[in-house]
């Protein structure tokens, strides 16, 4: 007989219905955020950045104290707490036109800085909260409400790659692009988060971790079909770390 | 021994937030407020705080915002343009309720202006530094060693309401030297335990939020808020030079007062009934105090409101008077500085209507 339980509910995960649609991914992001945040030990000294998008609610869902940032603020907000209490452990949580269209400034000169805080972006190449408009990350020939016709290099440019924008930043301890599509994606999605989270405990750097995400319903897609589309976003955005300076 | 020293107003911003506890300090180049945070980039790292020269304006208020909602003293300072960008991180501030100090040293607008002295922003910060409905507790000096004990006091005022409370002056104050004692001021610490985040130790989790989706929710916030700007009323600060006889009032803040207070006296050495007025704090504005005044004066017929700018503070003027007294704007746009004199010129005219123009009623 099995002396412990093969399931155990993460401690830091409030036990809350998640409000996300069918086959999003954040759900999955959040659990693995919260078993690293158990394992690490880090509750009782985390402070998170609530950002704009679907996640804006992460306060219902991981327990740990939070405040909310405007859109794309969340380095930023995250450099004031870190600056003010080095002792606390920062994370964002943010969403590709968060992290990589409004707030592409804050986030860079963040890393460039090297905070000592933890980015988390969940890339699912649209803006999803907002009904499907096209974000920085949309793939070439994507449909999207705002761009009809999929997404042209002439009219609309090519899809920004943060994790490899980053691996050139001296002040980044730590980038990778992970996803959490098949159960082996979702235990390297674990080690990347653990890794970008020891960035930041052993005062080496930016963390930065890139999660491929579905978002089923603006893709306009059953959410098997959308979990099996993700393989499909891994060429355009290969999944690997990009950056590990120790 | 007094610790008097010789500094421009920006000078006695940056000593008089040290005196007042500020502890992390964000902010981006902008002329002419450039010595504040040339001054904390030096003086915070001593004294074991934060000091971060952000990368816009708009990451430095949110730099604030986060270096506030962990508990500690934080302040940013700018001009107009850098004002304007960070107003988003000002209503995020209110709504969460995060205090901070922020200095706007007013350059002349709108757009990229001048760098004249100018109260342009006179209307951005008192009626809405941000989108939604929140306001600001602003301060107005006009001298350096105001400047210096206001900034200070800014910190503790921030704190006891929860909201930002700004420092409005012009670059005639942010760059004149003056004579300015650097005092110990009895700022008093405000505990934050009830609220500040600090990780979830012994505690359940804390939420800093303005997300309110259920709109019985976001009303019950919205009047929390308004009550606080009403709790505010009780740090109404004005100074007046009045002795109940006045036939004119000249109304005037910040750098302006200084000029307007200048012709009120000569003018009363000549023997003219005429009184003066400054508005310190100019949200909550000083409406009571100035009606109070008209009650108490029957002979006070005329306000002359002097500004520099196309007439913003004359509006609030109106509101608090309320008809019981002609109230006349005399206003002049930036670069256009008025001297003493001009300004009892425009006294003299007032008189003149009261002597000889039927009074209204």
């Amino acid at each position: 007989m099995l002396k412990e339980s093969l399931f155990r509910f993460p401690k830091s995960l409030k036990r809350n219905n998640f409000h996300y649609c069918p086959g999003c991914h954040h759900s999955l992001v959040h659990r693995m955020l919260c078993e690293v945040i158990d394992e690490l030990n880090l509750r009782e000294r985390a402070i998170s950045i609530a950002s704009i998008g679907c996640a804006c609610f992460i306060y219902n869902y991981i327990d740990v104290d939070m405040v909310e940032a405007p859109h794309g603020r969340s380095c930023s907000a995250g450099t004031g707490i870190k600056r003010a209490r080095p002792d606390l452990i920062v994370f964002t949580y943010q969403g590709d036109g968060d992290f990589a269209a409004i707030g592409l400034g804050d986030s860079l000169h963040a890393a460039s800085r090297g905070e000592r805080i933890t980015a988390i972006m969940i890339n699912n190449t649209v803006y999803g909260m907002t009904g499907g408009q096209a974000s920085p990350t949309t793939i070439i020939g994507q449909k999207t409400t705002t761009t009809h016709l999929g997404r042209k290099p002439e009219e609309q440019g090519y899809p920004l790659k943060v994790a490899e924008i980053l691996s050139n930043f001296e002040g980044v301890a730590y980038a990778a692009r992970v996803a959490v599509n098949n159960p082996k994606r979702v235990m390297e999605t674990k080690k990347a988060l653990t890794k970008a989270f020891l960035a930041q405990l052993e005062d080496k750097g930016f963390g930065y971790v890139e999660v491929l995400s579905a978002c089923p319903i603006n893709w306009k897609m059953d959410p098997v079909s959308a979990t099996k589309y993700v393989d499909k976003l891994t060429k355009i955005f290969p999944l690997g770390v990009f950056r590990e300076t120790f | 021994m007094t610790n008097r020293v010789l500094i421009k107003g920006v000078e006695a911003v940056a000593l008089g937030s040290l005196e007042g506890g500020c502890e992390c300090y964000f902010g981006y180049p902008i002329t002419p407020q450039n010595e504040i945070p040339e001054i904390m980039s030096v003086e915070l790292p001593k004294r074991g705080g934060a000091f971060v020269q952000a990368e816009s304006e708009t990451s430095a208020i949110n730099m604030v915002l986060g270096a506030s909602a962990v508990g500690k003293r934080a302040m940013t300072s700018s001009s107009s343009p850098g004002i304007s960008l960070m107003s988003e991180g000002f209503s995020y501030l209110i709504a969460l309720e995060l205090p901070c100090v922020i200095v706007n040293v007013m350059r002349g607008g709108p757009g990229l202006g001048g760098i004249e002295a100018s109260q342009g922003d006179y209307f951005q910060a008192v009626k809405a530094p941000g989108h939604g409905d929140g306001r600001f507790l602003v301060l107005a000096p006009a001298s350096c060693q105001e400047a210096y004990e206001l900034t200070a006091k800014a910190f503790e005022l921030a704190d006891r309401y929860r909201n930002p409370v700004m420092i409005l002056m012009d670059a005639i104050l942010g760059q004149m030297k003056e004579s300015t004692v650097l005092k110990k001021l009895n700022i008093k610490s405000i505990s934050k335990d009830d609220w500040a985040l600090t990780g979830a130790k012994g505690r359940g989790s804390r939420i800093i939020k303005s997300l309110f989706l259920d709109s019985a929710e976001l009303a019950e916030r919205n009047l929390k808020l308004k009550k606080k700007y009403e709790q505010m009323e009780k740090e109404v600060r004005f100074e007046s030079n009045l002795d109940g006889s006045e036939e004119v009032l000249v109304c005037a803040f910040g750098s302006m007062g200084r000029i307007a207070k200048e012709s009120v006296l000569k003018l009363r050495e000549k023997g003219y009934r005429v009184g003066y007025f400054r508005p310190i704090t100019i949200f909550p504005f000083p409406k009571k105090a100035l009606s109070s005044i008209l009650e108490k004066n029957n002979s006070l017929k005329q306000i002359l409101v002097v500004e520099l700018n196309c007439g913003q503070m004359v509006e609030d003027v109106m509101v608090s008077v309320c008809g019981k007294a002609e109230v006349i704007s005399k206003f002049y746009p930036p670069s256009v500085l008025p001297f003493p004199e001009d300004i009892e010129r425009e006294v003299k005219k007032c008189l003149r209507k009261v002597y000889f123009v039927s009074p209204k009623v």
